[in-house]
């Protein structure tokens, strides 16, 4: 994180009803945001059993268009984008040249013809500056311009199992008609919002990318017409939600200093005849030793393992938490980690070191929870 | 017990002092503004009888979704009694936190002094900064 402790913090359009609505404030990547209005479980378990709407715009919103957005991104992404239709979304990640994770992002291909290749890129709030600045130092930017839409947008994430008929209401679109992982842009009043079906909590829903000066306004009605349907939510569940999910989170699970088959993302990789920045290190990893991998832990008691406590298998270290909860849908605490490849198979007895008592944990496959049971 | 007429550490922990027999006893436990601020508590580590607790140092630790805190003995003495339900019913830290959430009793030191503690006008002016 490059924000200084003298730094203001950024608010989003949001703040001034976060404050008076009791949300607890607090630093986020140098964001003002949200970390609960009333409590992390409530807000947890309202997402699960019906919607909760998550200001997300301290994410940072990228645009890229011209003719050559499609090679550039082709070599930055571990993905292919020339071959997404319009309206599709993609996971992606973007490495240094050691193969190691600089960002996981989304992709949107908003639009396509014959001279234009246009594509929106979410970033971590936390990678805003770093991405920006690899962007600018790489080469090939003759034939496209990007454009950094963060400042004048707001992002909002509903999510829950009601989540997509109370946009839809609101939006007046077909929004149930789109598939998970794809996008549309829609009219509302006169405002143009780009709606995708993703998120990160694990449950069906959708994220809006809006203009900023009607994010309040839409945030306001949603609520209205939601009836005590959809509720906002802050960063606090939001964690405990792609936690459960088994969802990685940019320095946590994800560093410079993990490569994307320990964190267990060959899935956003392409090797396939293609080439991308940091191919060649990431060969020679996968010919090679992986090393840890990232693996989840439920635990046998109550107390709850936090980042970077000690992994221990027969009394010695074995690797290290990067993320750790009580799941309020489990009603166990739950983490997870990266320990050697010898100790991640499931059922594998291990223990956590939690200030210096050792709690009882075992490998349980990833996600801890699905929505569809 | 009323919340105004009892004392506090800096650390938000409440002590009611009685004398019996000579002997000063302080009964503890958590303020209400404690546990506002931690909100969705999953496990408590209570101190244990006979353990002997120092003003200011950790006896215990209080668990939530977001953090894990320190439970601070707001004097110096001897545990002689543990609110045991209380881990089984961590509920009863909020709803009743100056009876029924009572933590433990503790038998002060000779000559032990509970000058350090604030009042509940003094604690609550704390609170309004820290809020």
């Amino acid at each position: 994180m490059t924000t200084g402790p003298s730094t203001e913090l950024r608010k989003t359009p949001l703040f001034d009803w976060h404050s008076s609505h009791g949300g607890k404030m607090a630093d986020f990547a140098g964001w003002s945001m949200p970390i609960q209005y009333s409590s992390i479980v409530e807000e947890h378990l309202h997402t699960r059993s019906s919607a909760s709407m998550f200001d997300v715009s301290h994410m940072a919103r990228l645009e890229f268009r011209g003719a050559g957005a499609n090679s550039f991104l082709n070599r930055l992404l571990t993905r292919r984008v020339d071959n997404m239709k319009v309206g599709q979304v993609r996971y992606s990640l973007i490495l240094n040249q050691q193969a190691g994770v600089l960002d996981d992002v989304l992709v949107y291909r908003t639009a396509i013809d014959a001279r234009h290749s246009c594509y929106w890129m979410v970033v971590n709030a936390g990678n805003h500056q770093k991405i920006s600045s690899w962007i600018g130092s790489q080469p090939g930017g003759e034939d496209f311009e990007w454009i950094d839409h963060t400042a004048e947008t707001a992002m909002m994430a509903i999510q829950g199992p009601r989540a997509v008929d109370l946009v839809k209401a609101q939006l007046q679109a077909p929004l149930d008609e789109l598939k998970y992982y794809h996008s549309t842009r829609v009219a509302w009043d006169d405002h143009m919002v780009l709606a995708s079906r993703t998120g990160y909590t694990g449950e069906d829903g959708c994220e809006l990318i809006l203009p900023a000066d009607c994010a309040v306004e839409f945030w306001m009605q949603l609520i209205a017409a939601g009836n005590g349907q959809v509720k906002a939510a802050g960063l606090g569940a939001r964690d405990t939600l792609r936690v459960e999910a088994g969802m990685p989170l940019y320095g946590h699970e994800l560093s410079e200093t993990m490569n994307p088959c320990q964190a267990g993302l060959g899935f956003a990789v392409n090797m396939k005849n293609r080439d991308f920045i940091g191919r060649t290190a990431l060969e020679a990893i996968k010919a090679g030793a992986i090393g840890q991998q990232r693996i989840g832990l439920l635990l046998d008691g109550r107390r709850v393992p936090r980042t970077d406590y000690p992994i221990i298998a027969g009394g010695e270290p074995v690797g290290l938490v990067t993320s750790g909860t009580f799941s309020p849908t489990l009603e166990r605490p739950i983490a997870m980690g990266y320990v050697q490849p010898e100790w991640v198979a499931v059922d594998t007895r291990l223990e956590v070191d939690i200030r210096g008592r050792l709690e009882k944990a075992k490998v349980v496959k990833l996600p801890f929870y699905t929505r569809d049971g | 017990m009323n919340a105004e007429e009892l004392l506090y550490s800096k650390t938000h922990e409440w002590a009611h002092v009685t004398e019996r027999d000579g002997e000063k006893i302080a009964t503890i436990g958590i303020s209400a503004f404690a546990i506002e601020q931690l909100t969705d508590l999953v496990y408590m580590e209570l101190p244990q009888t006979g353990q002997a607790v120092t003003a200011g140092e950790s006896m215990g630790e209080v668990e939530s979704v977001k953090a894990v805190s320190d439970l601070y003995s707001p004097v110096t003495g001897e545990v002689i009694d543990v609110n045991t339900s209380l881990v089984d019913s961590l509920e009863t830290l909020g709803k009743d936190p100056y009876d029924a959430g009572w933590i433990a009793k503790i038998r002060l030191v000779d000559g032990g002094s509970i000058d350090e503690l604030m009042d509940f006008e003094a604690y609550q002016k704390q609170c309004s900064e820290d809020g």
